[in-house]
This record gives structure tokens, sequence and C-alpha cells, in this order.
């Protein structure tokens, strides 16, 4: 029988060799294939094991890697814990959001920038370290607005307030409440992580939301600015004109209570004419109705899409809500939908005062003061201010840009002439600060739901003639408090201001 | 059939401190790489390092010392390579355990020295390997039995599609492992008593001699209950260890390479068969020609532990530095991508070379040993070994199809480990026969016709 046991033996060692064999293609051959494939969720653990850049405000780091004793080595650290979230994100193995998403090849390394760094960093032997990103933000700024938003709303709250530099369209503040502890979800334990994620994502208030930019509401009177831009610009009415007015307007083609148009109570609007600074100051739907259904849907598109409604912007950050101005109305017959056609004088005079279906997000409206500010030019709004190398070099900086020329210079002058009125006589006079001019207006938008508290909105900037910051505050919720005529938002606002100012 | 070394007076040296030497080398392994896992880890040695190092010594030493005792011309290889892999075997687990937060390692040192138990009681009890041959039917029926279990209500366990495990008072255990040893027995015991009539008797078809029915028949009976048990189990991996079992065994036993013919012709007959009418082999085909087409659906275990082996390249990440939790099963089938992601290529060839020598030694005692059935046995056992070996690890680096069966000594199994002590142990014994010196025949025998039968020890009753 032996030689068939030696026949045996041959064919075994062929099999042997052939996983040896197979063994060498995939762990030698194959192997820079398959540690190249994306796919490989290890190729992402070795990044999130790597040393990652800073995410600077300033001087201070607002998102480092800290060295830790586990297996991922470095845990990313947020010692701006709720102030900054909403705008840093947070850092898990394989997933990033906020600034940690859109500038994560600078952070982790691997931007093509960085190349020349990755080399030296090589030749020396260095493990490679990714590069900072150094942000706009405006500590002082984001501070202020935190606080005087969490303050304001309370615990149960919802808000946020964004600020820009109108000259440049750097973003001074960027705030959301309620906000969130990054450092749990960038936990490296996994269940700190997971209950920390779990109750964030349940909670009603959705902590997680970006609602500077991801969250897209009724603009209210705050919109009153975009009607007279058009009205202004389209040289219906001058800032000195007197405009029509009156207690309540039914809207042409409509009948019944629903679309009467009314004050809310405010009296300086009831006069058949009154001055455009009087319509502006106290804020009369009837007036701003009419100029509305005046201008016409069209031309009324035309100066918010100016402004940047209905188109997206800001590049260094996401998701992003886009702000809309309805194009077209598609009614709906016995479930059958219609063609599109041109929104109706009734829905247009609504949209004049920021309700139907207008929807902006707190970034639009900061943008729409800021072009005002800054001479009618709309700048690109920018979070990113410089990137550089881990030893701090600077390889880019962000140069401003300019998106185009929302309104003309003249149109602007007039209209910061409207809101510095409002501020100085009519119902943005919380956001007043001494030897400074302001300009503001106030919002107050019905949700569309009876019984419910309507958002506050508010936006201001200063000073008037040569405006170094433009600011929109939204609140969305504040339980217990009365959120109309600028109460609110105004101080918020002025806080804020204050803080650039100083 | 006395062997030629004995022919040329040649005498086969004990080797028992060679195998102590290599037994130490293999708990350096074992321990070392424990402590390599708490230190890639932990940071630190673990701080049960001597109990458990004290402990895994003390049953390589036991079953050192019962070698010695009772079988003193036993192979002296064989012992440390399997220590050598079963202690590398818990480390890796233990490593796996860190991460997993399981507790597998301290299970499979219970298992292990259950195995050594059984090794050392095989010995004991089995103080030469003809005995085995009295139990052909016995354990043929046994094994059947066996693979039966597992379809009995209440006792069998569906694990990932494969009907193949027991579970009794909360220990579940893979009768196929045992039926494999049993079978092996079986086949020898009765290819040794039928193999001149299997070769001799019967008719030419075409250009095989197909020997009698009679002959032929209860063993192609046996083969065919098992393995159709074991379709029915959806075991692929034990079906294709049991029919080249079969196969081997029938070859060497006839010395008919036209067995190899016919017996490759039926397997790739079978495999076309089962790949038209069961969609379980056919999706294990299809993620072995495209592992990446459903990457994290059905494709999940195979590209990851293929992302784990390219992640290890030549010399690994060293122990406690991969990810090897991400593949599957990493602690029993893939444990083998573990090991090539921490330790590298150059651990899994050393590996596959410890196995090749196992599969080399068995072969080896297979073929000095004095007897057809002690050959027969040491070629199954060495050749199902080998089988295993490249059905588990061709599968796991997708040379082919993937078909579940564990490492021998390395993957998380109690029944596999077990089962594979017990089968070193019958290796050792047939070494032991085959290497031991003849008896003294001179002063006895007077006549050499008495001399020339008594040349071979008698089975004891």
């Amino acid at each position: 029988m032996n030689k068939p046991i030696r026949t045996v033996s041959i064919f075994c060692m062929f099999l042997f060799l052939a996983l040896m064999a197979n063994a060498t293609y995939v762990q030698f051959w194959r192997a820079e294939e398959l540690n190249t494939d994306p796919r490989n969720a290890r190729v992402a653990a070795a990044a999130f094991s790597r040393e990652r850049g800073l995410i600077l405000v300033g001087e201070d780091p607002i998102a480092r890697s800290e060295p830790v004793d586990d297996r991922y080595k470095y845990l990313r650290v947020y010692p701006g814990k709720q102030l900054y979230a909403p705008v840093t994100g947070y850092l898990q193995l394989g997933s990033q959001t906020g600034i940690e998403r859109s500038q994560n090849k600078v952070l982790s390394g691997e931007d093509p920038r960085l190349f020349v760094n990755r080399l030296v960093d090589l030749l020396k032997g260095d493990t490679n370290q990714g590069g900072n990103v150094s942000l706009t933000l405006d500590p002082a700024a984001q501070k202020a607005a935190f606080r005087a938003l969490r303050d304001t709303v309370g615990p149960d709250g919802e808000g946020s307030v964004v600020a820009i530099q109108p000259k440049t369209g750097r973003i001074l503040a960027m705030v959301s409440f309620p906000s969130y502890d990054p450092n749990e979800l960038a936990s490296h334990d996994r269940e700190t992580r997971e209950n920390a994620y779990d109750e964030l994502d349940g909670n009603e208030h959705q902590p997680l939301l970006n609602r500077a930019i991801q969250t897209r509401l009724f603009p209210g009177s705050t919109f009153k600015v975009v009607t007279a831009a058009a009205a202004i610009e389209e040289g219906l009415y001058d800032v000195d004109d007197q405009v029509p007015s009156g207690s309540t307007w039914q809207a042409p083609g409509t009948t019944g209570e629903q679309n009467l148009i009314d004050n809310e109570g405010r009296g300086g609007c009831s006069p058949a004419k009154i001055s455009f600074a009087a319509a502006m100051e106290n804020s009369c739907n009837t007036a701003f109705a009419k100029m509305a259904v005046e201008v016409g849907p069209e031309k009324l598109r035309e100066t918010a899409e100016a402004f940047g409604f209905n188109s997206d912007y800001l590049l260094d950050l996401g998701p992003q809500a886009r702000s809309v101005f309805p194009e077209e109305v598609v009614d709906t017959i016995d479930g059958v939908e219609q063609d599109p056609r041109e929104l109706n004088d009734a829905e247009t005079a609504r949209s004049g005062f920021g309700q139907f279906s207008v929807q902006s997000t707190p970034l639009q409206m900061a943008m729409v003061v800021s072009a005002i500010a800054n001479r009618g030019a709309l700048m690109r709004p920018y979070l990113v201010d410089e990137v550089q190398t881990a030893s701090f070099d600077v390889l880019e900086t962000t140069e401003p840009e300019k998106l185009r020329d929302a309104i003309s210079p003249q149109t602007a002058a007039q209209l910061a002439e409207l809101l510095v009125s409002t501020v100085d006589n009519g119902t943005a006079s919380p956001a007043r600060i001494d030897g400074v001019s302001v300009a503001g207006k106030t919002g107050t938008a019905q949700r569309g739901v009876d019984g419910k508290a309507p958002y506050g909105w508010f936006v201001s900037f200063a000073p008037a003639q040569n405006a170094e910051v433009a600011v929109a505050v939204m609140i969305q919720e504040a339980p217990g408090k009365e959120i109309a005529g600028g109460q609110l938002g105004g101080p918020i606002a002025k806080a804020v201001m204050e803080a650039v100012l100083k | 059939m006395a062997t030629n070394s004995a022919l040329m007076g040649f005498v086969h040296r004990r080797r028992r401190g060679a195998e102590l030497f290599l037994l130490i080398l293999a708990l350096i392994v074992g321990i070392g790489a424990y402590a390599a896992v708490g230190l890639g880890i932990e940071g630190e040695v673990p701080t049960n390092l001597i109990g458990y190092g004290g402990w895994l010594t003390l049953l390589v030493v036991a079953a050192h010392v019962a070698v010695r005792l009772v079988a003193p011309y036993a192979d002296p290889v064989l012992l440390p390579i399997v220590a050598a892999l079963n202690g590398l075997g818990l480390a890796v687990i233990h490593r796996l355990d860190l991460a997993k937060e399981t507790g597998l390692a301290t299970q499979q040192l219970v298992w292990m020295t259950l195995g050594v138990i059984l090794f050392v009681g095989t010995l004991v009890v089995l103080p030469d390997h003809r005995l085995l041959a009295r139990f052909t039917y016995t354990s043929g029926l046994t094994a059947i039995g066996l693979l039966v279990l597992p379809m009995i209500p209440g006792l069998g366990t569906e694990i990932n599609g494969a009907k193949i495990w027991i579970s009794v008072a909360g220990f579940s255990f893979q009768p196929g492992e045992i039926a494999k040893v049993l079978l092996v027995i079986t086949f020898a015991g009765y290819l040794v008593v039928h193999r001149d009539a299997l070769a001799l008797a019967g008719r030419r078809v075409v250009f095989i001699d197909l020997p009698r029915g009679r002959d032929l028949g209860p063993i192609l009976m046996m083969w065919v209950v098992s393995l159709g048990i074991l379709v029915l189990q959806r075991d692929l991996g034990s079906s294709l260890l049991f029919f080249g079992l079969f196969l081997v065994m029938l070859y060497v036993a006839t010395e008919r390479p036209g067995w190899l013919v016919v017996g490759g012709l039926l397997f790739f007959s079978g495999a076309a068969v089962a790949f038209r009418i069961f969609s379980h082999v056919q999706n294990r085909v299809d993620i072995w020609l495209d592992p990446f087409a459903d990457p994290n659906g059905s494709g999940y275990q195979l590209v990851q532990a293929l992302y784990g082996f390219a992640w290890g390249g030549l010399i690994g990440r060293g122990l406690g530095e991969g990810m090897p939790e991400r593949v599957p099963y990493a602690e029993s089938d893939f444990i083998l991508a573990a090991i090539g992601e921490e330790l590298g290529l150059t651990a899994v060839i050393a590996i596959l070379l410890l196995y090749g020598l196992v599969v080399e030694r068995a072969l080896r005692a297979a073929l000095i040993s004095r007897d057809g059935f002690g050959k027969l046995v040491a070629t199954g056992l060495g050749a199902v070994f080998a089988l295993q070996i490249f059905v588990v690890i061709g599968g796991v680096t997708r040379l082919i199809p993937l078909t579940g069966l564990t490492t021998p000594f390395l993957s998380y199994g109690g029944s596999s480990l077990v089962a594979n002590w017990v089968i070193i142990a019958i290796l050792l014994r047939i070494s032991d026969q085959a290497r031991r010196p003849l008896p003294d025949l001179k002063e006895s025998a007077e006549d050499p016709d008495e001399q020339a039968t008594q040349i071979v020890k008698v089975v004891p009753s």
C-alpha cells in the first residue's frame, strides 16, 4: 500500500502549496488593491486612529485630537461643547458631521494641499498629521448669541442666531439651540456614544439639528424688507413717499374672514395713506400686502432670488435647507394636480409679509440684511477662514466672494434709512444701542396652526452707515414667553451686535 | 509487509528528549502570544499570565509524560506542533474575546483540558491501534447514529443554516467531528479485510475493474448513508471531507488509480447536481466568484476576511493592533483571517507548514506501519486532516468556495478540538507501534517458519 500512500502525500503537498501560493497572492500581491478599496472600513478606522488637525476659532481650538490609551490612540475632544457643536459637528469612526465632515480631507491629512507637508512628515519619520482649519467665527459674538438665546428661550426653547460680516460674508456667529455635547458622540465607548445619540435623536427639540441652515420657516414681517426692496428697486415708491395702507384689506379676488388682512392691532397703519417709514415702523401688513400686489409676484420673486432665495450658497457646511419663494402654485382639484400657475393676488399679498409659502432659514434672513448693509452687494457666506498645516503654516485663505448685486446702492441706502427709523421710532426699538445707529426689523410669523404661538424673528445690522455686522435671530419656541414685536429677538440681536462692535 | 527499515536492521530512537525540547518551543509560542495579546490591547502583561501559562504547561507536560510512559516510540514532532497550534489558537481567541467582550478562551481552555484528558486516555486505553479493527461495524453504526442526532427534534440546533449541532445541558456539540474519526476506523477495518477481493475479484467495465457488489456493497452503503445525511443537513464541508476520505482510502487499499478517476468524475457530477438543485450551493459559488458583488450582504464575511488578510500584509499588524473582530465568526471558521491580519503572511505560512508537517507525519507513520489497518487508519486521518485544512483555509482565502469547517486546533469549538486531540493520539499510537523495535525472537525461535509468523506482535485480547 505504500505506493498509493506516497501518491497521496504528493497530492497533499500540492494542496498545501496551493494554499500557500494563494495566501501569498492575497496578502502580498493583492494587498495594495484591497487596502486602498474605499469600501474597506479598516482604512477608515486607521484614519480614525491618526492625529487629526485642529478646528480653530481665533487662537483657540474648538476641536482637537487628544492622545488616549486605547485602540484608536486619539480621542476627538470638543472644548466648546454645546457652544460650537452645530458648526464643528462630531467625529465618529467612518462618519462625521459639520465642519468635521466638510473639511474632513484637510483635518485627516488627505487633502492634496497637504501633500508636500505629508512628504516632509514621511521623510522625518513623523506620523501623518492632519491640517488645521481656522473658522471665521468671532468667539465673543458666538458666546453672546448663545447665551442671549439660551437665556431668552429657556431650557425647552428652540431658536437660532446667525451673524455675518456684511462686507466679506464671514459668518461671525452661528448658534442653534438646543445644542448638544459632541464629546459624548465622539466617545470611543460604544455604549456612551450610542446612548447619547439615541437620547439626542429621540429628543423632541431636535438638538442635533443646526437650525441656522437646516430649519426653514415663514420669515413673517422680516420679509417686508424684501418687499420694500422690490418696490424701491422698481421705482414704485421712494423712502419719502406715502404708501397705501388701511386698517384691513380684503385681498383682490377673495372673500371671507380668513383672507382679510389686518394689522394685528397696530393702530399706526389705519389711515388710507401713511409714510413709507411709518409702514415699516409699524410693520403694516396692509401696506406691504398692497405693495406686494403692486410689484407683482414675478418681480417679488426675482428680488427674493437676488438675495439668495431658491438657491444654495453655503459651501462650508451641510446639509443646507434651501430657502424658498414660490415660483408657481400647483392647485389640486379633486385630487388631480392642475397645471402650475402664477401666484394670484391674494397669495402675492400674503407673500409680501412673509407668509403663504415663503420660507427662510436664519442664515438667509441674515444675508438679506447683510446685502442691504453692504450697499446692495451680496457676499457668499463662509465659515472656513484658513487652511493650515499642522504647524500652523497657512496653506490657503478664503477670499471673500461677491455673489451678486442684489439691489442697487441707492435702494440699499433707502432701506437702511427705513430700518434705522424702525429701530429709532418703531417696533424694533429693543435693539437700540446708545451711540450707534442700528437698522432692524421685527417679525412675527403665524405658523398656520391655530392656537400655537407664532415664530419670532429679528433682523438687524449696525452701524447703519458702515455696517460691521448683520444679524438674524429666529425663535421657534419660547415656552411661557410672548413671541411678538421684537421683545425677545431684539435684545439678542443687540447683544450680538455689541459683542462684535466692542 | 515488513518495512524496509526493519529489513535493514534500522531501529528508531525514542526521541522523547527532542519532543520535550520542541514542546518548550511550543509553550513559548502559546504563552508568548497570550502575553503579546495583553501587551497589544491593554498595554500590560495579563495579570493571569502565570496561572494561564501554568495550566497550559501542566497540560502539555501531562501529555508528554503520558507519551513517555505508554507510547515511548511515538513520533516526537506531532505533539509539539499540536501544542503550538492549540496555544496560538487560544491566544487569538482570547484576543477576540477582549475585542468582543466574550469569554470563549476560557471555555476553549476547558475543552483543551478535556482534549488532553482524552488524548492521554486514548493512549492508555489503546495499547495497540489494531484493537480498533474490532470495532469496524460498531464504529460505523455509531458514526451514522451520531450524524443523525442533530436531526432529532429538540436535540438538534440549527446554526447558520446547517443542522449539525446538538445541544445538551447548555453545551453544543458537533457530532460530525467524532463521526469523522469513527468513519476512518470503519473504512480502514473494512477495507483491510476486503482489499484483495475489492482489487482482484470483479469484472472489467470500460477501463476499470468493478469489484463485486457483495465486496463493495456494505462500505458503499455506509458511505452513501453518511453522505446523504450530511447533504440533508446542508453541511457542505463535511460532505466534501467524507467523500474525499472514502476515495483516498479506497485508492490506498486497492492500489488502483482508476478509483481516483471514477471518484473525480463522481465529484464533479455530484457538485454540478448540487449546484443545480441547492440554492445555498449556488450562493456559495456566487460569493466565491465575486464576493464584492454584495460586500455588505452575502459577501460581507469573505470580503472582511480578505481586507483583514491584506491589512496584515507580510508581517501583520501585531496582536491587538488590527481589527479582526470585523470578520463574523473570526474565532471559529475564520480564525485564520484574524491571524493573517495581526500576524501576517509569515504566520499564515508558518501555520500551513505546521499543518503540512502534521499530515506528513501521519503519512510517514502510514508508510512505516507494519500492518495494513494501521496504514489505512493513518492515511485516512492524515488525508482527512489535509482535506479539512484545504477546504477551510482555501475557503477563507477565496481559493475555493467557502464551506463551513473548523480550522483544527486553532478554531474555537469543543467538539472539533477534542476530536482532533483523539486523532493525534491515534496517530501517535500507530507511529509508536511502527517505530517500536521488533521483538527479539532469537531465543524462542529456532524454527525459521515460526519466526516469520511471529514477527508481528500479537494483538492482545
